[in-house]
C-alpha cells in the first residue's frame, strides 16, 4: 500500500474506531486511517473513546447511554469531523445523541454540534472529501448488503457503490433483498436467537444465490452475523468490510480467515 | 419476566417450526410488498400525499375534543345514537345491551380489529347470541376457532390448502371442489342466508367523518354493506382516533391506506354510512348506533406514544417486518401484531405482559420507511424499552451485565485493559479462524460461528505503530 503523508492543511478528522472493530477486526480501523489520509485528512484517534453507547440505548438504559454520549462528545468535539466505519454507530451519534441530551442545557448544543459533523466513512469520503480510490485492483465478484442503520438513518447507498466502482476487476452482483435486515439487530440476535437465525438464514441463502466470491457491507456487526452464518452453512463466501476492499486489503484474510 | 417472556419465545418457536405457516406468510406479505411498491412507484405524489395524511391525523389528534363533539352532533342529527366507551369492558357492555334489547338471535359482523380489541366475539357468545363473521377471511378464522393474525388479512396464516380442508369439514353441504372459486361460492351461499336473517349488523369504521357524522367502511368483498344494510339495527364500533374533519380528508387518507395495504388504488367497496333509514329510503337499518371507544387512546395523547394515534391500520409495517415475516401474527399474543402491534399491545394489555414485543425487533427501520403516515415505529419501540428498563421489568442478569459493561465503558483506560483481556480470551476459545461455541453467548453460537479475533485490539496496535511512526501530538 502506498504510504501517504497527511496533508498539513487537510481537515482534522477524529476516527471513532467502534468497539467491534477495536476488538474483532482492527484491520478495518487501519483501512479507515489509510483512506482518510489518502483523502487528505489529518487523522487522529482520540483516546477517550470506547463505545458509542448503543448497547445501553437499545436496552432502554438511557442514563448510561447519555453518559457514553457525553464521554464521546468530549473526546471528539475538537475535531473538524468525526468519522466512523459504521453506519449504525454514526447514526447513533447523529440522531440519538441530540435526543438523549435534549434536556441537558449544558450538553444539548454540544450534542447537536457533534451530530452535525459526524459521518459514516464512505459518505464522508464521497460527499465531503470527493475522494475516489486510485490504482486498486481486485479480480473477484462481490455482492453488497445495505446495512439498515446506514441506509435508513443516514441515506448511505450510492456512496459505497460509487467507491467500489473504482476498483478495477471487481464485478458487483446484485443481492436480492439487499436492503432487508440481516437479522443481527445488536442484542436482538442473542436475546431472540431463533428468530434471528431464521432471518439470517434467508439472508445467507440470498448471498449464496449470487455465487459471488465476496460479501461486502459497511457494518461489522452485520458482517460478523452474516459471515458466521455463511461459515456455519459451509459456504465459501469471503466477507469484508467495504473499506477493506477500498484500501486494497482484500488480499489479506477475510473475516474468519487466519493469515 | 418469566411467564410472559417464555410464552412469547415459545409461541415464536412454534411458529418458526411450522413450515406451512412460513409458506402462507411469504405468499401474502411477499405479494403485498410487491404490489405496494408498484402502487407507490405509479403514484408520483406519494411523498406529498404522505405528508398531507400525517398532517391531517396530527391536526385531528391535536383537536380531538373538538372533532369528537362535532362528530357526535352531526351523527345525532343524522339520526344515529352515539355511545361513549371508556374501555373495552364498557364497549362490550354497550354492544351486548343493544343486541339483547333488540332480542337479537343472529348478529352479522364485518371485519373490525377494534371489535377484536374489545373482545366482542367472546362477549356475544357469552350473551348467547349467534355471531356470523361475514368477511371471507374472518369466516375462515371463525371456522378454525382462531384469532386474526394480520390486520388486513386475518387468515393469512392459513394456506389455501388448509382453508379447503376447513371448508370441506365446516360447510354443510361441503363445497363440490377445492378450487378457490368453488370454495368462495360455498362461503357465499352459507353467508347469504345469514345476511338476510340477521337482527343486528356490527361493523367497524375506517373513518368517522366529523362534519357529516358518517361512518366509512372499506372492503373488497361488499360484506360490510350486506352487514350494515339489511338488519334492523346497525352498530358501529370505532376507536376515537378514526376521526377525520371531512369526507375530503377521508379520501386523502384512503389514497394512502389502499395503496399501502393492498397496492390497489381504491377498494372495491367504499361506503359512507349516514344515519339510519330515512322516510322514503328503499333500505337501511331502523336504528344506527355508534360506539366510540377510548380504551387507552386518550392516555396516549399525553405520552410519547401519541404518534401511534395516526395509524390507519394498513398493515404495511408488518408486511415489511423481518420478524413478523418469520413468526406471523399469533406469536405476538395481542390483538394487533407486527411493529404497530408491538407498540399498541403494551398500551392495551400492559407492558409487563408484553415487554418482549419491543425487544423482539432489529430496529432496522423498514416499518417506518413504509408507514403511510410517518409513524416512527422504532422510536416508539425504543420508548417501550426505556419504560421497561425504568420499571425494572428487564431480567436481573441483563441489568447486571449491562451495568458492569457501562461501568467499564465509562472508563477508557479500564475499557482498553478489559478489551485486551477479552479478545485474548475469545481467541483462546477458537480454532482456525472461528469460535464454534461460546458459553456466555450461546444465542450466537447455537446458529452461527463467531469470527476469532486476531488477539490484539486496534488501540494496542495503533499505539504501538504511533510510537514508532510519529511523535505523539
Amino acid at each position: 500500500m502506498p504510504a501517504t503523508l497527511p496533508d498539513p492543511a487537510g481537515p482534522r478528522v477524529g476516527l471513532f474506531v467502534t468497539c467491534l472493530v477495536d476488538a474483532m477486526r482492527p484491520g478495518i480501523g487501519f483501512a479507515a486511517l489509510q483512506l482518510l489520509e489518502e483523502a487528505g485528512c489529518r487523522v487522529e484517534v482520540p483516546q477517550g473513546q470506547t463505545c458509542c453507547g448503543q448497547p445501553a440505548l437499545n436496552s432502554g438504559d438511557d442514563r448510561d447511554a447519555a453518559d457514553l454520549a457525553r464521554q464521546t462528545i468530549a473526546a471528539f468535539e475538537h475535531c473538524d469531523h468525526v468519522v466512523l466505519p459504521s453506519g449504525s454507530c454514526a447514526g447513533t451519534m447523529v440522531h440519538a445523541y441530540p435526543e438523549l441530551l435534549a434536556h441537558d442545557p449544558a450538553w444539548a448544543p454540544r450534542a447537536r454540534a457533534l451530530a452535525a459533523k459526524t459521518h459514516e466513512i464512505t459518505s464522508f469520503l464521497v460527499d465531503v472529501m470527493g475522494y475516489r480510490p486510485q490504482g486498486r485492483r481486485l479480480d473477484a465478484t462481490a455482492t453488497y448488503h445495505d446495512s439498515c442503520a446506514g441506509l435508513r438513518e443516514l441515506g448511505i447507498a450510492a456512496q459505497p457503490r460509487a467507491l467500489l466502482a473504482e476498483v478495477e476487476g471487481l464485478q458487483m452482483r446484485p443481492l436480492e433483498g439487499n436492503d432487508v435486515c440481516c437479522g443481527f439487530g445488536g442484542t436482538f440476535c442473542v436475546k431472540y436467537p431463533r428468530i434471528s437465525d431464521a432471518i439470517t438464514t434467508e439472508k445467507a441463502q440470498a448471498i449464496e444465490r449470487t455465487a459471488a466470491d465476496i460479501l461486502l457491507a459497511g457494518d461489522l456487526g452485520c458482517l460478523m452475523n452474516m459471515a458466521g452464518k455463511l461459515h456455519r452453512r459451509g459456504a465459501a463466501t469471503r466477507c469484508f468490510h467495504t473499506i477493506e476492499v477500498l484500501a486494497g486489503r482484500a488480499d489479506g484474510p477475510a473475516i474468519g480467515e487466519e493469515g | 419476566m418469566d411467564a410472559p417472556q417464555l410464552a412469547f419465545k415459545e409461541r415464536a418457536a412454534a411458529a418458526l417450526a411450522d413450515g406451512a405457516l412460513k409458506i402462507a406468510i411469504e405468499r401474502t406479505t411477499g405479494n403485498a410488498e410487491r404490489k405496494r411498491a408498484a402502487a407507490v412507484a405509479a403514484f408520483p405524489e406519494f411523498e406529498a400525499a404522505r405528508a398531507r395524511g400525517k398532517a391531517i391525523k396530527d391536526h385531528v389528534i391535536a383537536h380531538l375534543d373538538h372533532y369528537l363533539e362535532m362528530f357526535e352532533r352531526n351523527a345525532t342529527a343524522a339520526g344515529a345514537q352515539v355511545h361513549w366507551a371508556a374501555d373495552d369492558a364498557e364497549a362490550r357492555a354497550i354492544v351486548t345491551r343493544i343486541c339483547l334489547d333488540a332480542k337479537a338471535r343472529i348478529v352479522t359482523r364485518s371485519k373490525s380489529m377494534l371489535g377484536e380489541e374489545i373482545g366482542l366475539p367472546h362477549a356475544l357468545a357469552d350473551a348467547g347470541i349467534e355471531r356470523v363473521e361475514t368477511d371471507l377471511a374472518e369466516h375462515i378464522i371463525q371456522l378454525a376457532g382462531e384469532r386474526p393474525s394480520h390486520i388486513v388479512w386475518p387468515a393469512m396464516h392459513r394456506t389455501r390448502e388448509q382453508v379447503a380442508q376447513l371448508f370441506m369439514s365446516g360447510h354443510d353441504p361441503a363445497p363440490a371442489a377445492d378450487d378457490p372459486a368453488t370454495m368462495v361460492q360455498s362461503a357465499r351461499r352459507i353467508l347469504r342466508a345469514k345476511f338476510l336473517g340477521a337482527d343486528v349488523g356490527i361493523s367497524g369504521a375506517n373513518f368517522l367523518v366529523a362534519d357529516t357524522g358518517a361512518t366509512c367502511t372499506v372492503t373488497n368483498e361488499g360484506n360490510a354493506e350486506l352487514t350494515t344494510t339489511p338488519p334492523r339495527i346497525h352498530i358501529v364500533t370505532a376507536g376515537i382516533e378514526k376521526l377525520v374533519p371531512s369526507t375530503a380528508h377521508a379520501f386523502a387518507l384512503l389514497r394512502l391506506l389502499v395503496r399501502s395495504a393492498t397496492g390497489g388504488e381504491m377498494t372495491q367497496y367504499t361506503t359512507f354510512h349516514h344515519g339510519p333509514k330515512r322516510a322514503g329510503d328503499a333500505d337501511g337499518p331502523e336504528e344506527k348506533h355508534i360506539v366510540l371507544v377510548d380504551n387507552g387512546r386518550t392516555r396516549m395523547l399525553g405520552d410519547e406514544f401519541r404518534a401511534m394515534l395516526r395509524c390507519i391500520r394498513c398493515g404495511a409495517c408488518m408486511n415489511h417486518c423481518v420478524v413478523y415475516r418469520q413468526i406471523g401474527g399469533h406469536a405476538y399474543g395481542g390483538t394487533y401484531p407486527g411493529p404497530m402491534g408491538a407498540v399498541l399491545t403494551p398500551v392495551l394489555d400492559g407492558l409487563a405482559q408484553s415487554r418482549d414485543l419491543a425487544h423482539a425487533c432489529t430496529m432496522n427501520g423498514r416499518c417506518a420507511e413504509v408507514c403511510p403516515v410517518g409513524i416512527p415505529l422504532p422510536t416508539l419501540l425504543r420508548a417501550w424499552r426505556r419504560r421497561s428498563w425504568r420499571e425494572r421489568l428487564e431480567p436481573g442478569s441483563v441489568r447486571a451485565g449491562l451495568g458492569l459493561w457501562a461501568m467499564v465503558a465509562r472508563r477508557p483506560r479500564l475499557y482498553r485493559l478489559a478489551s485486551r483481556i477479552g479478545v485474548r480470551a475469545l481467541r483462546l476459545m477458537g480454532r482456525r479462524g472461528w469460535v464454534r461455541s461460546l458459553p456466555l453467548a450461546k444465542g450466537w453460537t447455537a446458529y452461527r460461528d463467531m469470527p476469532r479475533p486476531s488477539g490484539r485490539t486496534f488501540m494496542e496496535q495503533y499505539r504501538a505503530e504511533q510510537a514508532g511512526r510519529r511523535t505523539p501530538e
